[in-house]
């Protein structure tokens, strides 16, 4: 082949994936989320009020949801007896925001907002509360356990060792307007 | 043939090669004359492609991909469309008898070294038709939009997030928002009636093609065309696959019928294997079901996924299981050239080889019943012990089919 050719066939070929590139371009984008989608996930409000001592509550918030527990005494007590068979009893990983990377992981010692999505692959783990049950064993001291694949995390949504989730639950940002009414996906004090 | 026939025919032949198609692919397309029950299964798989193509059209017609409303919707076939449940369970039991079928044909071809030169790119395409086919199986899974769909595919998607750095945007570009929602519904249901469907028939064809260049294996692993009559220039141990393996395939497509109709009118959840229960029940955002799991097709590789539960080579539980379960689907490709055995049928192999294979079917099949089941210490274990078991069947194939005592391949096909 004459080098003129080879030029024209390398420049031509050059030309023609650009050109690709270029019209594929808006074909990914589409596929992006959308305006809409990207709008949608306005902060929420919450009135724990009536919350129970050892009651779960569920809120969505962007789509997924978010649990918000009022821990009893005993339940926070087993806190510290299962740092030895947690992951990341500290929460070093970056899973929560600084105001909740505590022993409680929570702003309030009692209450625990924490994303309820598995961090395995996005099931929502099941509030067991009972301690000791057949199937979870004589250890269980009560906490979240996921019925996909089997990941177990304690009462602060902290992961246990040796489960096929690598981390803990997120902690969504979220702050107190007043002592029972809280905002979650929103860290200013302002109502929405 | 009437003169009048003649003369159509020769109209559309001197416009368009029909004779000289049907003659290549069917009149005098010779087949290796040896076909057993195990060859049923190619022809099966087209005709539950057809079913699959015919029926969910029809339920295009009355279905809504959108997520306030496509739960009511295939509700409204299975009750109010005059024979929409007829429809449908057409369309759900095909989906099943698809990988039933399609897991025999793949069987077959690793009982008689199909994937063997020089059929390894037939055997290629036929992994990629196998690929698409999960996909399809996976978009088609969340189109009702009940509380399996939706999780089932939290858990897919998800997956696609444990890939490092990209994850993130990969899985919003795939879902088209922050979460599994309606955006994601609607774009799979395109994926499921358009895009798949279209690169599956293409797939196909391309697979039919390739194989009536390289000719069809049999279950002695031997080369009919080796073999030439010295007069017709055919193959001395090969028939016209039409009228003779037509007939034959008719034959098993009859026999499948009465099985896959058997199945549609007395047991169309097939114990919630076919159908779960809990997809019954209408997507919640906010529950997970007590026990999710996967339709039956999908539960030995769901197994491997959850198999891991330590961290190991810098790199996290979560990815590796991901990246076992990816494996377990893709290591098939490598079949051609793991397999150094001097023969390439089962019939032949050594006893290495048989033992190899056998140990592989078992741990298919336990992976599969324990995908079925929620995870327990016990369960957790015997799924890693197999998904060992399975992985060294492909891994240890290159030394134990190369040291194994083989029987001398026979001149011509057998019985």
């Amino acid at each position: 082949m004459n080098s003129r050719r080879r030029f024209l066939v390398v420049t031509t070929s050059l030309a023609g994936g650009a050109a690709c590139a270029g019209i594929a371009t808006p074909f990914l984008l589409s596929m992006m989320p959308s305006e809409r989608a990207k709008a949608a996930g306005a902060p929420v409000e919450v009135d724990i009020s009536k919350l129970e001592p050892g009651m779960l509550l569920m809120v969505e918030w962007r789509g997924r949801v978010v649990w918000i527990l009022r821990r009893t005494e005993e339940m926070l007590g087993t806190l510290k007896k299962l740092e030895d068979q947690l992951a990341d009893p500290a929460s070093d990983k970056d899973q929560q925001p600084t105001y909740a990377k505590n022993e409680t992981r929570s702003i309030k010692p009692e209450i625990l907002v924490v994303e309820g999505v598995c961090t395995h692959l996005g099931c929502s783990p099941v509030f067991r509360k009972d301690i000791a049950p057949a199937d979870l064993g004589a250890d269980w001291l009560g906490g979240f356990f996921c019925p996909c694949h089997g990941s177990k995390f304690d009462l602060a949504g902290r992961v246990y060792k040796s489960v096929p989730a690598p981390t803990n639950l997120a902690v969504p940002p979220h702050t107190y307007l007043s002592d029972n009414q809280l905002i979650i996906g929103s860290e200013s004090k302002e109502s929405v | 043939m009437s003169k009048q026939q003649n003369s159509v025919i020769q109209w559309f032949d001197d416009r368009f090669p029909l004779l000289s198609t049907w003659r290549a692919h069917l009149s005098e397309y010779y087949a290796p004359k040896n076909f057993n029950f195990w060859y049923y299964f190619g022809s099966l798989a087209v005709l539950v492609l057809v079913n699959q193509l015919i029926t969910g059209i029809f339920l295009t017609m009355s279905y809504k991909p959108d997520a306030s409303m496509a739960f009511a919707s295939v509700e409204y076939i299975m009750r109010d469309v005059d024979y929409g449940w007829l429809i449908r369970y057409m369309h759900s039991t095909g989906a099943s008898m698809f990988f039933v079928v399609v897991y025999l044909h793949m069987f077959r071809g690793m009982m008689y070294g199909s994937y063997r030169k020089p059929r390894e790119l037939l055997w290629l395409i036929g992994m990629f038709i196998f690929f698409i086919l999960m996909s399809l199986a996976f978009t088609g899974y969340i189109l009702p939009w009940g509380q399996m769909s939706y999780w089932g595919a939290q858990v897919i998607v998800s997956m696609f997030g444990a890939i490092p750095y990209i994850g993130d945007t990969l899985s919003q570009m795939i879902l088209g928002d922050f979460t599994l929602s309606d955006a994601a519904l609607n774009r799979f249901f395109a994926y499921h009636v358009v895009t798949l469907p279209l690169l599956l028939l293409v797939l196909v064809f391309v697979h039919i093609v390739a194989l009536h260049e390289v000719g069809s294996n049999n279950p002695d692993g031997i080369e009919i065309k080796s073999n030439l009559d010295s007069k017709t220039g055919t193959p001395v141990d090969g028939i016209p696959f039409h009228p003779y393996y037509s007939v034959k395939d008719i034959f098993g497509v009859v026999a499948f019928l009465i099985v896959f109709c058997g199945i549609i009118f007395f047991a169309p959840e097939f114990g919630g294997y076919f159908l779960e229960y809990n997809n019954f029940i209408p997507a919640n955002t906010l529950q997970t079901p007590d026990h999710i799991a996967p339709v039956w097709y999908f539960t030995p590789y769901y197994s491997m996924l959850r198999a891991v539960t330590v961290n190991f080579l810098g790199i996290d539980a979560k990815l590796w299981g991901v990246i076992l379960m990816a494996m377990a689907v893709v290591i098939f490709c490598f079949l051609p050239w793991l397999d150094r055995s001097p023969v390439k049928s089962i019939r032949y192999k050594g006893p290495y080889f048989k033992f190899a294979l056998t140990l592989f079917v078992i741990s298919f099949f336990v992976l599969g019943w324990l995908g079925t089941k929620a995870p327990t210490p016990l369960y957790t274990l015997l799924a890693q012990i197999f998904t060992v078991i399975y992985f060294a069947f492909f891994l240890l194939m290159p030394w134990y089919s190369k040291i194994d005592k083989t029987k001398p391949e026979p001149k011509r096909v057998t019985k």
